[in-house]
């Protein structure tokens, strides 16, 4: 009988994330642990370079009891999920009506030209990724961007190189959990 | 001014911790509530003070905690819905990262009421940094008393937990987001049953909206009658305008229901007027999904009496010269807008978040946008105009959830109020401002 191993995964949570895991896993009643799966993709996603390769994809299924697929199907349906590599900093530009009604196109060329690169594409050194999405409810301080958990808001042109330029200086990755305390996630 | 029942502190320097929420009158409605009151008598109190749903429907809230299903032995959840994800609107965002123990305060009294045996709070991912504002809210509150084993005393058990999303517009619909608070994707479940008999892992539930459960606060500190004093007519009580576009003040303001929409445009309480001295072209009063009016209408009924900030008087006229108090996301366009170009970004919206499950919402806002992009690109015809229409025509009412629906109004009120518009752009292309061409067809093979 033809017997299959397992293939060894590589990627694994360090012990930090499983013990968050634990403790998301104990918010929902017992047996409905897969109400910890978006929560947990975003641990995975912040540890694992900023997207979810099918190997992290994979892991996340493991800690959580999952089917592969289970954790496939919910990846690919949420905006916020990559489910392909990233630049250090993913910057996220809002173009629906408030924002596109203050400039948003205007900042979204500024950005493209500045960085040389399209909406979509990332930066040849990996720093920046330029994403265009829909409103992420800043429509009173618009025009705005998102860098990983940090709203910026009110932009102009000199705003945008100021924050940009920073980042490049920085040369850490963002994530949604930056300023988040994981002791209140 | 007028009055304020949840921003009322709003101003108070460290009104985001407890002690000082506290000092402030902060988590009396759980006193009262726990102490003197019957779970029946706190829905009384809400049915009473005549509250109305704020995330968008203006379902009456103390008839929808009256349907809940009570059956021996079984759990029974209540879920805030604060997956504000409407365009225009981000009123829940202000009140969650001001003041979230009113939230906090709201969900236990709130889950009193319902005999809840936990709550949960589904936060929409991009608002990440409200999910440690909130966490630290809660923790609080169990240090305090107010959540945990034996409330105060009274012998009431509640847990309350956040949950954060992960960016889908589709899951503030109440099925969708029980569906991903199950860990799935969002897709909307077929009704009936309604959650209140088979929500949250089957059992009964109640899904409220952020300012919802954060009304429940003084609905419960002062009475439902003094509640429903406020406001006017069946619009009663205050409502958070998220104000954005063309105007001097974009921001969050607590308004009386029953302010006329012109105080509000041009008044220095509110907007403080258009920008830069422009004209008032157009107005989408309650975020993109409710119809857009042209100044005259939204300025005056169609008895020609003022317009006002209310259910009633914004949905004076029906669809053929009113609109939708909807979640209150208002958004002032000045006479520089192009409504076409507003509806192409409002097309694309509803195009990406369509969870794709019905054959009209996946196909038809994908077609509208398309053809949106064509006439903008220079290359409509006549006929466009009419396939837009037909098209929406076909969305509207044949969908599991109203996101079909929400993407047919804007498309239906555009050209019924600016078929001129639509012609003028594609009559004479020459005229049009530079579009960007490439963000759409990337969008569009991606899609």
């Amino acid at each position: 009988m033809l017997k299959i191993e397992p293939m060894e995964n590589e990627v694994k949570f360090n012990s930090e994330s499983l013990a968050v895991i634990e403790k998301i896993v104990a918010r929902y009643p017992e047996g409905k642990h897969k109400s910890a799966l978006i929560p947990v993709l975003h641990l995975a996603q912040a540890e694992f370079e900023g997207w979810l390769s099918p190997a992290a994809m994979d892991e996340v299924a493991r800690v959580l009891n999952l089917k592969p697929i289970e954790v496939y199907e919910v990846a690919s349906f949420y905006t916020m999920f990559n489910l392909s590599p990233v630049g250090k900093c993913l910057i996220e530009v809002c173009r629906t009506s408030s924002c596109w009604l203050r400039g948003a196109n205007e900042i979204v060329e500024h950005i493209e030209k500045k960085l040389n690169i399209k909406d979509g594409e990332t930066t040849a050194d990996g720093m920046f990724t330029l994403k265009t999405v829909e409103c992420l409810g800043s429509c009173g301080t618009a025009p705005m961007m998102m860098i990983g958990a940090q709203f910026h808001e009110n932009l102009t042109y000199e705003k945008v190189d100021t924050i940009l330029d920073s980042c490049k200086t920085e040369n850490k990755r963002k994530t949604y959990f930056d300023n988040v305390n994981i002791e209140h996630y | 001014m007028g009055k304020k029942l949840l921003l009322a502190n709003d101003h108070v320097p460290g009104i985001k911790g407890f002690e000082v929420y506290r000092a402030n009158g902060g988590y009396k409605s759980v006193e009262k509530a726990v102490k003197t009151m019957s779970p029946d008598a706190v829905v009384e109190e809400v049915k009473k003070s005549g509250l109305r749903g704020r995330g968008g429907a203006g379902f009456p809230t103390g008839m929808k905690w009256s349907f809940l299903a009570k059956p021996e032995g079984v759990a029974r959840y209540l879920v805030c819905n604060a997956d504000e994800s409407e365009p225009g609107t981000f009123k829940d965002r202000y009140l969650m990262s001001r003041i979230p123990h009113i939230l906090v305060e709201g969900m236990i009294t709130s889950g009193f009421a319902l005999g809840a045996t936990a709550g949960y709070i589904y936060i929409r991912g991009e608002y990440f940094y409200i999910v440690s504002i909130l966490e630290k809210a809660i923790e609080e509150a169990y240090a305090n008393g107010f959540l945990g084993k034996n409330i105060l005393g009274s012998g009431f058990n509640y847990d309350l937990y956040v949950h954060v999303g992960a960016g889908a517009y589709i899951c503030g619909e109440e099925t969708a987001l029980l569906e991903s608070l199950e860990g799935k994707r969002g897709n909307p479940r077929i009704k009936p049953p309604f959650p209140a008999i088979a929500g949250l892992y089957g059992c009964p539930t109640v899904v409220n909206n952020v300012e919802t459960i954060a009304a429940v606060v003084p609905i419960i500190n002062d009475g439902g009658e003094a509640y429903a004093a406020v406001g006017i007519g069946k619009s009663a009580g205050t409502k958070l305008i998220s104000a954005s576009g063309h105007i001097n003040k974009p921001g969050v303001y607590e308004i009386e229901m029953g302010i006329t929409v012109e105080d509000f445009i041009y008044s220095d309480e509110y907007c403080g007027g258009i920008k830069n001295g422009k004209k008032l072209k157009a107005v989408v009063a309650g975020g993109s999904s409710v119809p857009i009016l042209p100044a005259d209408k939204i300025l005056t009924t169609p008895s020609g009496e003022k317009r006002l900030m209310s259910y009633e008087s914004l949905a004076d006229g029906g669809f053929a010269s009113g609109t939708m108090l909807g979640s209150g996301g208002f958004i002032v366009m000045d006479e520089t807008a192009s409504v076409v170009e507003n509806l192409h970004t409002f097309a694309r919206f509803y195009h990406h978040e369509s969870c794709g499950q019905c054959s009209p919402c996946r196909e038809g806002t994908g077609w509208m946008e398309k053809i949106l992009h064509k006439i903008l690109d220079g290359h409509g015809t006549v006929e466009d105009i009419e396939l837009l229409w037909e098209i929406q025509s076909k969305i509207e009412g044949n969908t599991i959830c109203p996101l079909g629906d929400a993407a047919a109004w804007p498309v239906a009120s555009a050209i019924r109020h600016f078929r001129s518009e639509f012609e003028e752009y594609v009559k004479n292309p020459n005229n049009l401002k530079k579009v960007r061409h490439y963000d759409s067809v990337n969008q569009l093979v991606s899609a």
